[in-house]
């Protein structure tokens, strides 16, 4: 709560002061969340130095137009978008205090983590088959090195989720449940949007050159 | 003056993600609902312009880049909820630094290694000088 603090200073003026106290924990835990999802954004940035550096040091073997399948590419982003909106869903039932709704869309936006999560791995898996492994070309390493932090991101992100859903079972909305809640729904916004700029730079540009 | 420090006490900060309380459920589904028309608008286009022949082909990987800032956008603000409010600002500036030091990773690197590319010596070249 606040108050207002009258001081004299040295010149003898009196200064009226905000003095508004500590934060509350729920900024102070948002916020120390946002600076976590910032630095994994360098951290992610790196990465997509790395693979345009790399792009074209295909060492003999595929190129990204030879391999990518951008139909595949756009139903991912179609899940990945889905689970972003219903989990903003999911964050206004957790401020309702509405369980039913919470579960519900949380576990669509589980489901919807999962759907994505496959066809990667079977993008993956056929990308190995084809001899178009990690170890083929440095182009290929930089792109399994970004995707797949992403999609490592993702899992982790779903078993948060379902961390949450049995917390909310089990706990109900307490404070702390809920500040959980709000650091696990800016993980998974900033997932989405990782995501937009591998789907630009990796698969869009990749498959242009 | 009272009125002036009331407004200042009810100007609290907002944690990240965190959306004005006033909103009712109905207005905060259409919020969600408004982001999700843009960004599948926005990736749409995206697709589109990578896969046509009728945009003229050198501005395609700028239209791309600049459909994908444009979506991050849509993202922050509709379902980050990191605005240009007052009570934003310690979120907008922790964001303003994260741009800077990915701008900066990205342009440095790339600048970088296509100078030290530009300059180096033809493999072939540099295989016989070896031997």
């Amino acid at each position: 709560m606040s108050t207002i603090v009258l001081t004299e200073d040295h010149h003898g003026s009196t200064a009226v002061r905000d003095w508004s106290g500590p934060a509350p924990k729920r900024i102070v835990t948002g916020y120390g969340f946002w600076i976590f999802i910032l630095s994994d954004m360098v951290m992610f940035s790196a990465f997509f130095a790395t693979y345009a550096v790399l792009l074209g040091q295909t060492a003999g073997g595929p190129s990204g137009r030879d391999l990518f399948d951008l139909r595949n590419v756009a139903i991912e982003t179609g899940f990945l978008l889905a689970s972003s909106f219903t989990c903003g869903l999911a964050t206004i039932a957790a401020d309702a205090r509405n369980k039913i709704w919470f579960q519900a869309a949380m576990a669509v936006t589980c489901a919807f983590g999962l759907a994505f999560l496959t066809i990667e791995l079977r993008e993956f898996s056929s990308l190995v088959a084809r001899g178009a492994g990690p170890t083929r070309s440095a182009f290929l390493s930089a792109f399994f090195t970004l995707v797949g932090c992403h999609g490592m991101h993702v899992s982790a992100g779903i078993l948060w989720l379902l961390t949450m859903m049995a917390q909310v079972y089990a706990k109900g909305f307490r404070a702390d449940i809920q500040r959980r809640i709000l650091c696990f729904a800016l993980f998974w916004h900033a997932l989405d949007i990782i995501w937009i700029a591998v789907f630009t730079v990796v698969y869009l540009l990749g498959s242009a050159k | 003056m009272t009125n002036g420090h009331d407004e200042a006490f009810h100007d609290i900060d907002l944690a990240p993600g965190d959306e004005h309380a006033e909103g009712g459920i109905a207005e905060r589904v259409l919020g969600y609902l408004t982001g999700l028309g843009l960004a599948v608008l926005l990736t749409a286009t995206s697709f589109f312009v990578a896969g046509t022949d009728l945009v003229w082909e050198p501005s395609i990987p700028v239209a791309l880049v600049v459909l994908a800032i444009a979506q991050m956008g849509v993202h922050l603000v509709f379902f980050l909820h990191i605005t240009t409010g007052a009570d934003n600002t310690n979120n907008v500036l922790a964001l303003a630094f994260g741009i800077l030091i990915v701008v900066l990773v990205m342009t440095g690197s790339l600048w970088i290694m296509a100078n030290l590319n530009h300059n180096m010596m033809p493999m072939d070249q540099l295989m016989r000088m070896q031997r």
